[in-house]
């Protein structure tokens, strides 16, 4: 079996857990698993997927520093050429999908992108992704080639205790010319509002189904009846209902309250990923195939704006006796 | 300034109800409404308000579909695009992302732009391939999930705020040409006027199909596509939610009791 390739993300002095995942996964489909570092004195990174890796290819230069898609492609496909791995593995993730299917253009190769399970069949994966916002499981044929290119959602593997001790081999940087055309600037760190939700002990999150604005006060009353606080998916911060602190999921916040009671949210993974850690989880949604079921401890199939307004009046009672 | 704008149409599935049909490989769709895909509504507002703030520009809007395509295409032209591009030939089925990129990428190569705007995914395959693969094939920078775009004076640059993991902004300085995939929320899509809907349904669409295109066959849809859809399935889902049954009077006044039960409320 060829080797495969695992790119590290970092961001900011951290490894993303993505990295170590992949390299967990990798391991077990057979083969050499090879960790690509490319970055700006990062020998602890080098170090860290050591453990997990049977080689770590790392490039040390300015050029890595922060993120550019640009200088990472031009220097990943450089030592594709070279080491010619079978499978390539790249974290779905802001900076994965920024530069992976750019990668596959380039190098001619298949790509699947967001593979949340995968099987081998010898040097070829089988991927399984997800279409509909999660609603439905896509299993994908590749036609042949001598390298693929898949990017793999986070938490898709499970990231194991470092069992291995591979060879860090310092690389020197392929990539020769200065990129001019797409530079890194700066990162800005998202807006502070008036509630910190990640300290919330109980929340209602809001989502599409509320439909309208004007809709919003039906559970503005929930929340205050239970005394909790407003949360929201990226619906309802993208129209404006809710400011973006609010936002639950992978571009906004993890939350781990004692109970998060999930209002007109169909649970797309980008949502889950921010609240699956809460210790009771409540979802009132009209579908009854929509994901956030499969994680709720209590599901009521129904609409919302019949329910709610009822579980007002409960609460209220309850609360008052 | 001269821009693109790529739109989707797609069935509405956040709210409804998903089921695969006979062949395995689709969704019924007899039930569902159709509109554009959420991102690439937002890339043509943006492309839209830049031409409103700078003046002297042009928005091209193009599609792959067939002619149901049009209401969506249409739409755009009414909020302010200038004329359309219809990519329809029955090649053009079953491509996977980088088909569709090659497909846009050899009716824009004909085109004179300054920024190609997409959709960052689509909501109903959710590949995310077209605005990094459209940028390879065209030979210009890109910059995907991008919800900032501030032009330089000159026209020349324009620095880019991509939205990465927990809502954290990383600043890019892209020359142009560039494609920018656009992520939802980095603006206000705004409703077409009735003025603008009656100017829209007058404009004509160009049709262009894969020959037209200088287009193999073999080269788009799905025998052009490295990754083909064998099935689909129901997602695996760990255990269920106990689902509380009754009218919402009797389910209200379960999950009330759970709460207090729980010493949650």
């Amino acid at each position: 079996m060829k080797d495969i390739f695992v790119l590290m993300e970092h961001r900011r002095g951290e490894m993303r857990d993505v990295s170590v995942e992949m390299l967990s996964g990798a391991s077990k489909l057979g083969g050499t698993v090879v960790a690509v570092l490319l970055g700006k004195d990062v020998d602890a990174f080098a170090e860290k997927a050591a453990g997990y890796a049977d080689k770590v290819l790392y490039v040390n230069d300015a050029m890595f520093e922060n993120y550019n898609s640009e200088a990472y492609q031009k220097a990943l496909s450089a030592l594709i050429k070279e080491h010619g791995p079978g499978l390539v593995m790249i974290g779905n993730t802001a900076q994965g999908v920024d530069m992976a299917p750019a990668l596959a253009v380039e190098l001619g190769a298949p790509l699947v992108t967001d593979v949340t399970a995968l099987e081998m069949d010898g040097d070829k994966p089988k991927p399984t992704r997800q279409f509909y916002g999660g609603k439905l499981d896509a299993h994908m044929t590749l036609k042949d080639a001598d390298l693929y290119v898949l990017t793999i959602r986070e938490a898709t593997f499970t990231a194991e205790e470092p069992s291995k001790s591979g060879e860090i081999v310092k690389v020197e940087n392929p990539v020769k010319e200065e990129i001019t055309y797409r530079k890194f600037v700066e990162y800005v760190e998202p807006e502070v509002g008036e509630v910190d939700i990640t300290q919330s002990t109980l929340l209602v999150g809001v989502g599409r189904g509320i439909r309208e604005d004007k809709n919003m006060p039906v559970v503005e009353e929930l929340a205050q009846a239970i005394g909790a606080d407003l949360a929201a998916s990226r619906a309802v911060v993208d129209a404006g209902w809710l400011p973006s602190d609010r936002q639950v999921g992978i571009s906004g916040k993890t939350v781990k309250p004692k109970l998060y009671l999930a209002v007109g949210i169909s649970g797309a993974f980008q949502h889950v990923t921010g609240m699956k850690g809460s210790e009771v989880i409540v979802a009132i949604n009209k579908d009854p195939d929509a994901p956030i079921f499969g994680i709720a401890d209590y599901g009521i199939v129904d609409d919302l704006f019949k329910v709610v307004p009822k579980l007002v009046e409960k609460v209220k009672e309850l609360k008052g006796a | 300034m001269n821009m693109v704008v790529c739109v989707k149409r797609v069935p509405d599935t956040a709210e409804s109800e998903v089921h695969i049909d006979a062949s395995g490989k689709d969704i019924d769709k007899s039930r569902l409404s159709f509109g554009i895909n959420e991102c690439d509504n937002y890339a043509v507002e943006e492309a839209i308000q830049i031409k409103e703030r700078l003046g002297d520009s042009t928005v091209t809007v193009i599609s792959m579909g067939s002619k149901e395509s049009d209401e969506v295409i249409r739409m755009a032209l009414a909020k302010g695009g200038d004329d359309a591009i219809r990519l329809e030939d029955e090649a053009f089925a079953g491509g996977d992302g980088l088909a569709t990129a090659k497909a846009l990428a050899a009716a824009i190569k004909g085109l004179e732009y300054d920024i190609v705007f997409t959709g960052a995914l689509a909501d109903d395959d959710g590949y995310a391939v077209v605005p990094a693969a459209l940028g390879e094939l065209l030979g210009v920078p890109h910059a995907t999930y991008v919800k900032k775009v501030e032009i330089s004076e000159d026209g020349k640059k324009a620095k880019v705020g991509r939205e990465l993991e927990g809502g954290l902004m990383e600043f890019l300085e892209i020359e142009l040409p560039c494609v920018l995939g656009i992520q939802t929320g980095i603006n206000e899509p705004r409703y077409a006027s009735f003025k603008g809907i009656k100017q829209a349904a007058k404009k004509e669409i160009a049709v262009k199909s894969a020959s037209d295109l200088g287009l193999d066959a073999s080269e788009v849809g799905e025998a052009g596509s490295w990754a083909v859809l064998e099935k689909f399935t129901l997602p695996v889902v760990g255990e269920m939610a106990e689902i509380l049954e009754g009218d919402p009077e009797e389910t209200a006044a379960k999950l009330a009791g759970i709460l207090k039960e729980k010493g949650l409320i």
